[in-house]
């Protein structure tokens, strides 16, 4: 036997948790550590900091100061602010911006059909709404309020021509019928395309791998043009909803892609566990794959989602009137001509606005979903 | 594996009835290839009802594909497997029924990570057994309280210790009342701390007569509650006996060469 008491150790007393030094916690130290914690950070601060002081105040000045709000005309504008934004031809053209050619005495319509949506997506988007089941009951039938507020049935509501639909209405019904209907169709596309069916595979693959080789421009040509062709003579096939069922095909063919990878990122011990418990496909999918393959894919799906919405200013290449669509007429009108960057940043901040909060949404989903089964 | 583990197991053997007319499992002739990789040979194995059977070998000699092969998670290509007196082909039908009759706990337990503890133990008997929900959650809390972890019911499992994990992934199985419990290499995904908690439940379910199949290197466990030791090695069924004989009177070799290396390492 040596003696080994220089290495053996046995501890005495338990050592207390103490708080942590003042210098880790509190604003102070968030200063420090995000924007001076080196040399090149504290360079990329002061930089920044520079870039704000010399952008900001002529932005305000020109946005906010200067600006002109309302007047009949350029010329008017100019001579009430030579310097300022001329916002004049958005209060003047407001109406039309919103909602295009729609008849003035029935715009109660589009508008009551807005806040039916704000209603319906309610349960959708927060599941502590009181009365959800409920809700999602007015959800599942808001499709047929919205088409009959808005297109009228001819009977009660007086019918509104396609062709009068413009502006941010048109956005938004392309957006929100994409949006809801892509989803779904996406799920299923991404489950065919796993299928051990060859059947079912090959219609998904095939599909999916057309539509992304495809340019959307082209598809909505086809919507508007080409569709006549293979139609029987005679059948009208309404201009958007040609255009919504591209959109949404276009759409489907992307998230399918997307909701594959959060597919493939599950443990094939999840597909295990459901099949041993016996499980049918359909409830597997449903119950624990889908569940947890959609939380993967949400960054994705809400990209998805975004690319979609600012997509729909493509249906002006077509021949419809959504705000970039709107734009062109001004532009060449002579009382207002020579403005473009007011009528761009208006429509830029109105996509801004929508995009900005989805992707906020997104977050908080995220964040809220990752609170329960933490790690 | 280790001796010690071995002497802490406590099984009542008394209790543990074999049925020697009612044949639980019966695999006959059975073969599987992956590819043209003939990974199981000429299987043949007929568990009777009550009967609790442990299966070692090597890795690679292919125990879990045999006993995914029974509850169908792999597909055997010839031969025969009877389970429950029902014999398991392409009929989806038998399949889902043989599936609600076997219950199975895999190495890394396979709970489902976006359901609380409680929603994993009640979501097959709720849609696979189409059990009323409150009846579901009675079911689901005594079999939590039989695993010893009914305050973790609101849990979620990535909140809760690996042997924990094992513990519901057994009472899961349990509450779908199954007739046959398989289990793959329950407790080598676990820190050896745990192991004895998850094998301190499956020694009562042997002790109430549950038939079990299990593939383990735990050879104490093996020693006190199984009746049949089967060892594998590269796709066969190599030897079978009784525990005792097994481990001190190894016939074939490579049986021999297996538990020196396990036993002595
Ligand atoms: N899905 C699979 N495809 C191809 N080969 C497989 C698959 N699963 C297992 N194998 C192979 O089959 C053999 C047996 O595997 P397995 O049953 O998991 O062995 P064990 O459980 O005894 O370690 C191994 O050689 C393994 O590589
Ligand atoms: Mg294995």
């Amino acid at each position: 036997m040596t003696d080994n008491s220089s290495i053996a150790f046995v501890m005495k007393e338990a050592k207390e948790a103490m708080p942590a030094p003042i210098t880790t916690t509190g604003p102070l130290a968030w200063t420090r550590e995000n924007l001076f914690s080196s040399p090149l950070n504290t360079a990329l601060t002061i930089l920044s900091l520079i870039f704000l002081a010399w952008m900001v105040p002529g932005l305000v000045q020109w946005a906010f100061v200067d600006a002109v709000w309302v007047a009949g005309s350029i010329d008017e504008c100019r001579q009430l602010s030579s310097e300022g934004a001329c916002w004049a031809v958005i209060t003047a053209r407001f109406d039309q911006f919103m909602f295009g050619f729609y008849p003035e005495d029935l715009r109660w319509r589009p508008i009551l059909a807005f806040v039916l949506l704000c209603v319906a997506l309610l349960p959708v988007l927060w599941d502590a709404v009181p009365a959800r089941k409920q809700l999602f009951a007015f959800s599942a039938v808001y499709p047929l309020v919205a088409f009959v507020l808005l297109w009228g049935d001819g009977w009660v509501f007086q019918s509104v021509s396609s062709s009068d639909f413009g502006g941010f209405l048109l956005t938004i019904i392309i957006g929100v019928t994409g949006i809801s209907f892509s989803l779904p169709l996406g799920i299923l596309l991404a489950l065919g395309r796993n299928s051990n069916m060859p059947f079912i595979k090959i219609i998904c693959v095939t599909f999916i791998e057309f539509i992304r080789g495809v340019p959307l421009i082209t598809l909505l040509f086809v919507a508007s043009t080409l569709l006549n062709y293979f139609l029987p003579p005679g059948t009208s096939f309404d201009l958007i909803l040609r255009v919504l069922i591209m959109v949404t095909l276009f759409a489907s063919a992307y998230m399918a892609e997307v909701i594959r990878g959060g597919l493939a990122a599950l443990n094939k011990g999840q597909y295990e566990a459901a099949d041993a418990l016996g499980l049918t496909y359909w409830q597997s999918m449903y119950l624990i794959v889908l569940p947890q393959a959609l939380k993967i894919s949400i960054p994705g799906i809400v990209n998805t989602f975004i690319g979609l919405f600012k997509d729909t200013t493509l249906v002006s290449v077509i021949g419809l009137l959504d705000p970039l669509g709107i734009i062109q007429p001004i532009l060449a009108d002579s009382t207002w001509n020579g403005l473009v960057v007011e009528l761009y940043v208006f429509v830029g901040l109105f996509f801004f606005a929508f995009c900005f909060a989805m992707s906020r949404y997104s977050m908080y989903l995220e964040r809220k979903l990752s609170t329960g089964d933490r790690h | 594996m280790s001796e010690a583990n071995a002497a802490d197991i406590l099984a009542d053997r008394s209790k543990m009835q074999v049925s020697d007319t009612e044949v639980a499992i019966d695999i006959i002739g059975m073969n599987k290839w992956f590819g043209d990789f003939h990974v199981l040979r000429d299987i043949n194995l007929r568990v009777m009802k009550g009967e609790r059977i442990v299966v070692c070998g090597p890795s690679g000699s292919g125990k879990s594909t045999m006993i995914r092969c029974i509850n169908r998670l792999e597909e055997h290509q010839k031969g025969k497997i009877i389970v429950d007196g029902i014999e398991l082909t392409n009929d989806l039908k038998r399949i889902d029924e043989i599936r609600r009759e076997v219950g199975m706990c895999f190495q890394h337990f396979n709970l489902f990570p976006h359901l609380t503890i409680l929603e994993n133990c009640t979501l097959a008997p709720i849609w696979v057994r189409k059990m009323p929900k409150k009846q579901a959650e009675e079911v689901a809390m005594h079999y939590l309280e039989r695993v010893k972890i009914p305050e973790q019911a609101h849990k979620y499992p990535g909140q809760l210790s690996g042997g924990q994990q094992q513990r519901v992934a057994i009472a899961r199985s349990l509450c779908m009342n199954p007739k046959i419990m398989l289990f793959d290499e329950p407790t080598s995904a676990l820190d050896p701390e745990m192991i004895k908690e998850v094998l301190d439940v499956m020694v009562g379910l042997a002790e109430e007569g549950m038939t079990m199949l299990c593939v383990t290197h735990e050879m104490g466990f093996a020693r006190k509650v199984a009746n049949r030791v089967i060892f594998m090695d590269q796709g066969q069924i190599v030897e079978q006996n009784e525990p005792e004989a097994f481990f001190t009177n190894p016939q074939h070799e490579r049986t021999q060469l297996f538990l020196s290396q396990i036993l002595h390492h």
